[in-house]
């Protein structure tokens, strides 16, 4: 079943459909992930994205359909952020080490990531917003993943910091060969590096290359017909909502 | 040696201190202080009705304050005014023991004793549930440490390594009724909370990393146990309160270092600079 021609399949989700009480939050969705694919997921607040990944996680109850997951498939997840409160003393190199499965390679390929032996010591708490993205991918790749999830992974960076970190992401496929899926609102910068492009909102709208994606009537409706073309006006409204968080 | 109530008191209050601190430290991380407190509180009411049908009120408490956290643990996540659901449930439950106290005769005197705890009155067998009590607890915090941690951090990082954050903090959850239940004997219902967090908070400012929070913050709940008994003793005071009251002496003396060090160090930088 997870094979399809040459591509080996690591994630297949067929006529997914999860519930929170009565309220639907994901209706049919059918999805798959190969290896060395970089997947994009977009959608407005509330369009079920994170819910999406809690399914494949497998930390939220299904409704039915079926989300099946590759053998001792290693994933890698980045989150939003950690609730990491102020009482709680953690260096970066002991966040790094309570990653399970981790291997040496993989945390010499997380201190790639940190890019300065610095920041090993240093207090998660007092990280920037930048560092602290570089510190959870770092911490994804503790056990060489064969996926990596990443949750709106550029929330809360400028444009030139998301531009630079989906530059990592794009490196990590290439050196690992590493599938990755992602979720972002962020189109422009992640529009050209993906394979796919999916539009969601609690059902799959549109799929397919950035470029199609982008033109498709559905996508159009979804963001506003303004979004193409007014990238200026659009990073402008993403980092305000950066500073907001 | 264990025929001197001293020396009891002093193994009691450093069993209780040991067993509290390393979990009071992630009662703090989490946020769950005033959980602790409602759970602690509702152990008066596990008190009262072993009182009233003669049973230990060791099992009294840790089985009442078992099912108030397991009832707030459920409903985690499902309510929005869970902090309103503690105050509820801590305080009812709290209100209920004492009311239910006034009817069985006699033991109204006693009622202190399990507020502010009675640590001169240890028995050898209160000793040994509070030494097992340790263990229990120690074991299952060095078994789901990383565990504990990265579920504090982040569930969805949990649940994506495996793990299932909710059966790990019902595991904190029994840590805690154990730990009030033990220290009901020595600080009682109405202090145990403070030896849970303020030996925590203590530690906070001294150390990097989290688990050498926790064993600052058993050094400082087995030195506050000690010092609070001898204060006890010589100013013939409450023993339960004196050890809470040198619990946050030792909390102002670091926080004040910790303020001292921060603006010397500042110092010191702007010297280099300018």
């Amino acid at each position: 079943m997870l094979k399809s021609g040459n591509n080996i399949m690591l994630i297949e989700i067929q006529n997914l459909n999860v519930a929170y009480g009565r309220k639907k939050v994901l209706e049919n969705v059918t999805l798959t992930l190969s290896k060395n694919e970089i997947v994009t997921i977009v959608g407005p607040n509330g369009s079920g994205k994170t819910t999406l990944f809690k399914a494949i996680i497998g930390s939220i109850p299904i409704k039915s359909g079926s989300v099946v997951i590759k053998q001792n498939l290693k994933i890698g997840y980045v989150p939003q952020v950690l609730n990491i409160d102020r009482s709680l003393p953690l260096t970066v190199e002991r966040f790094l080490k309570l990653a399970k499965n981790r291997n040496d390679q993989g945390f010499l390929r997380a201190q790639q990531i940190l890019d300065s032996d610095d920041l090993l010591s240093s207090q998660i708490s007092n990280l920037s917003a930048g560092q602290l993205q570089r510190v959870l991918l770092g911490h994804a790749l503790m056990n060489e993943p064969d996926v990596l999830l990443l949750d709106e992974a550029t929330r809360g960076l400028d444009q030139p910091g998301s531009a630079a970190f989906y530059k990592k992401i794009e490196e990590i496929r290439e050196t690992t060969g590493c599938a990755i899926l992602m979720i972002s609102h962020d189109l422009h910068v992640v529009m050209s590096a993906s394979n796919r492009v999916i539009c969601l909102n609690g059902h799959i709208c549109c799929q397919g290359e950035p470029k199609s994606v982008a033109a498709s009537p559905e996508y159009a409706s979804m963001f506003g017909s303004k979004v193409e073309g007014t990238l200026a006006l659009y990073h402008h409204n993403h980092s305000h909502e950066g500073k907001g968080s | 040696m264990l025929d001197d109530f001293m020396v009891r008191a002093a193994l009691a209050g450093m069993g209780v201190a040991l067993a509290a601190a390393p979990l009071g430290c992630f009662v703090v991380w989490r946020r769950m202080a005033y959980f602790g407190e409602s759970t602690a509180h509702a152990a008066l009411l596990g008190v009262s009705l072993s009182l009233m049908f003669e049973f230990s009120v060791f099992l009294g408490a840790i089985f009442v304050s078992l099912l108030m956290a397991s009832l707030v643990t459920l409903a985690q996540g499902r309510s929005l005014f869970l902090d309103t659901l503690l105050g509820v449930a801590g305080h009812t439950s709290l209100a209920t023991g004492l009311v239910v106290v006034s009817f069985i005769s006699g033991v109204r005197i006693e009622l202190m004793a399990y507020l502010i705890g009675d640590i001169l009155s240890v028995s050898k067998t209160d000793l040994l549930l509070i030494w097992i009590g340790l263990v229990i607890v120690s074991v299952l915090l060095f078994w789901r440490w990383s565990a504990l941690l990265l579920c504090t951090l982040n569930e969805d990082l949990a649940a994506s390594s495996g793990l299932n954050p909710r059966r790990e903090s019902y595991a904190l959850t029994i840590g805690l009724a154990i730990v009030v239940a033990v220290g009901i004997k020595v600080v009682g219902v109405l202090l145990i909370i403070s030896m849970l967090i303020i030996p925590a908070a203590s530690a906070r400012s001294l150390v990097s990393t989290p688990e050498k929070m926790a064993v600052f913050a058993s050094l400082i709940g087995m030195l506050s146990a000690i010092l609070g008994l001898n204060a006890s003793y010589v100013f013939d005071t409450p023993t339960g309160p004196s050890i809470v009251c040198v619990a946050s002496l030792i909390f102002i003396i670091t926080l004040a270092l910790s303020f001292f060090a921060e603006q010397f160090s500042a110092v010191v930088k702007n010297k280099k600079e300018s």
